[in-house]
């Protein structure tokens, strides 16, 4: 434990930005991970344990596309329409099957996935760790906000991620597709009685899902480093946001992943050993005064 | 109605061919005679490959059986079950290599220790839904795993316990003596699975089985449902404990991998693959699973690829274990020749 650290920080503003900045990073990479779990179960009441891979698959298509063309917009779109591919196809051929089975076979499924998945990535970029490396466009001085560091790339990672956010509320509340989305979560059998193709958008909630968690992983890619079964990690955090936030709400998927994100960074100064166990200490107690989470309905 | 509600529809599990008396005595016989046949084995061959194999598969079969309790009689897909395996190969492992005392009392204390752990994690959990309760086992899952990781200096960290574990002899049994630590091993799995089958059996397992089949009329009778699962959580945690416990004296070490959350994947894989409707479905589904993945893992090096497949094969394409299958042509047999006689 180092309280001093924690406490010198608070009260200094340039370490007070560094270290928000970076809990704004952690949890922004983590809501679009999380919102995609939380879409697909919102909808299709299936809960998605191979996410993780998809987040992993974003960040490798970005590094591959990168490499191949040096435009970093380009691997974005690689990223994010190569993930969003791959969850229809997911969707459609394997996770169509297991609908309205018992969990154990739905868990099965993604745990077979997962497994294949990370085989996958194995063998065509290897079992090693990869990085992506910072594009020129951001290899610029960094911004001094308050005293503390601000590199220009995390303010681009953060603004992505929030307009993914304020597109898909709004696009879930105001627009038709979005009303039908929900329609759908709510009765698919009068849905598809009404003319409404179900297996569409199933399979588009899912594409936008695995869309979603590539945006993220394709944002990560120059920060982070790449290394099969990556998205584990990611995925266990974003089970922890989305438990916090409560299933199927979007801005408990946002609110959740912010804290997380504030309680690694703030938790690494003040706890360096014991920053994971904050976060399920912290889980715990929202579990266990609201079982819904902070935004959740009860779920049927 | 769409496709899925017809499926929701649609019974899951059907014991209809389970025993419904318990019978203690006959059972302990033929726990009995399973374990002096496993004991006469070493004189039959002496191939410490299958001796192995026996002990990998009490290691393992006590923690997928013990699992099936949750998944199979009591509807809780725990995802996070092997946690306690984990906990039982590093709790017997530290306290033999730290404080030095006998097998048997480190045995015990390992049990106790996670007894508690278990008391503590399933009051969070078991009153979850089934897909929390699946994802909040695996979350805690994922705080043992990183908490051995990250406790470098009482667990080694990434690099496990090693140095091996002493086992001081007792009561004329030396686990360091590979024969001794076979008959072990084979006199907790069958202990273990004549326990397990008697609290299947029990008016308590079949309670379980109302909580599965129907939670809130099983409360409607007077049925206290919170505390049923915990206390088949704790009971099912002790015996993926001794599963833990086994391993650890088998490579004489714990390793992080034994806290992964993949043991909790294998482990639903394996009542997938015997079947979760029979007792011993697990059992068979042990066997099968370390062959397949012994022979795997010799062939090709992206084993995760193959063992996926399987899984997908036996999950979408056959949905039943191996052992329902059986069943099932047991079932279908005595009916024809029911039929001839009448």
């Amino acid at each position: 434990m180092d309280l001093d650290t924690l406490t010198g920080c608070l009260a200094s503003s340039a370490c007070l930005v560094t270290q928000t900045t970076s809990g704004f990073i952690i949890g922004m990479l983590l809501f679009l991970v999380a919102v995609g779990l939380t879409l697909i179960f919102g909808v299709l009441k299936v809960v998605n344990f191979s996410h993780g891979a998809f987040y992993m698959f974003g960040a490798y298509f970005a590094m591959t596309a990168y490499q191949l063309t040096g435009s970093f917009a380009l691997a974005m779109l690689c990223g994010a329409a190569g993930t969003a591919l791959l969850g229809l196809i997911f969707e459609r051929v394997f996770m169509s099957r297991v609908y309205g089975r018992d969990v154990l076979m739905q868990v099965l499924v993604c745990y077979a996935f997962v497994l294949i998945f990370d085989d996958v990535v194995r063998m065509i970029w290897g079992p090693e760790f990869k990085s992506m490396g910072m594009p020129a466009a951001f290899q610029i001085p960094p911004l001094f906000i308050a005293g503390g560091v601000v590199p220009p790339y995390y303010l681009l990672l953060i603004a992505v991620a929030l307009v993914a956010a304020i597109v898909l509320g709004l696009g879930l509340a105001r627009t038709r597709i979005g009303k039908v989305i929900r329609a759908a979560a709510h009765n698919p059998g009068m849905v598809s009685a009404l003319g409404i193709n179900t297996g569409l958008i199933y399979g588009g909630v899912f594409a936008l899902g695995g869309m979603l968690a590539g945006l993220a992983g394709a944002l990560a890619a120059p920060v982070r480093s790449l290394t099969p079964g990556m998205g584990f990690s990611v995925l266990i955090e974003s089970f922890i946001v989305t438990v916090i936030g409560g299933m199927g709400s979007i801005l408990g998927a946002l609110i959740g992943a912010l804290l997380i994100g504030m309680i690694r960074s703030f938790g690494s100064l003040g706890f360096p050993l014991f920053t994971e166990g904050l976060m399920y200490l912290f889980m715990v107690i929202v579990l266990v005064s609201r079982p819904t989470g902070l935004f959740g309905k009860e779920v049927a | 109605m769409t496709e899925l509600q017809a499926e929701q529809a649609s019974k899951v599990l059907d014991n209809s061919v389970t025993q419904a008396k318990p019978r203690p005595n006959r059972d302990a016989l033929i726990a009995l005679a399973v374990f002096v046949v496993l004991a006469l084995l070493p004189m039959l061959t002496s191939s410490k490959f299958l001796l192995d194999f026996v002990i990998r598969c009490a290691a393992y079969g006590l923690f997928a059986t013990s699992l099936n309790l949750l998944v199979g009689y009591t509807g809780l897909t725990s995802f996070g079950h092997g946690m306690f395996f984990g906990l039982g190969a590093y709790g017997f492992g530290l306290m033999m290599q730290k404080t030095g005392v006998a097998v048997p009392v480190a045995f015990v204390a390992t049990l106790a220790i996670t007894f508690v752990v278990a008391l503590v994690i399933g009051a969070i959990c078991v009153r979850l839904k089934e897909i929390y309760f699946a994802f909040v086992t695996l979350a805690f899952q994922m705080l043992i795993h990183s908490t051995i990781l990250s406790w470098v200096s009482l667990t080694g960290g990434d690099q496990g316990l090693r140095g091996g574990i002493p086992r001081p002899p007792f009561l004329g049994i030396d686990l360091s003596n590979h024969l001794h630590l076979y008959i072990v091993s084979c006199a907790l799995l069958v202990i273990g699975l004549f326990l397990m089958h008697q609290i299947a059996q029990s008016p308590f397992g079949y309670t379980l089985r109302m909580i599965r089949d129907n939670a809130t009329r099983a409360s409607f009778i007077g049925i206290d449902v919170w505390r049923a699962k915990l206390t088949i959580f704790v009971l099912a945690a002790l015996f993926a404990s001794t599963g833990g416990i086994i391993m650890a004296l088998f490579v004489s070490g714990a390793y992080p991998e034994f806290a992964y959350w993949t043991i909790s994947g294998e482990g639903i894989f394996i009542n997938m693959l015997g079947g979760v409707t029979t007792f011993l479905g697990p059992m068979v589904g042990t066997a099968l699973f370390l062959i397949l993945n012994d022979t795997v893992t010799r062939v090709t090096e992206y084993h995760g690829i193959v063992l996926g497949i399987v899984i997908l094969f036996f999950a979408i394409g056959l949905r039943k274990g191996l052992m329902d299958f059986v069943i099932e042509w047991y079932v279908q047999r005595r009916e024809r020749s029911g039929e001839r006689a009448s």
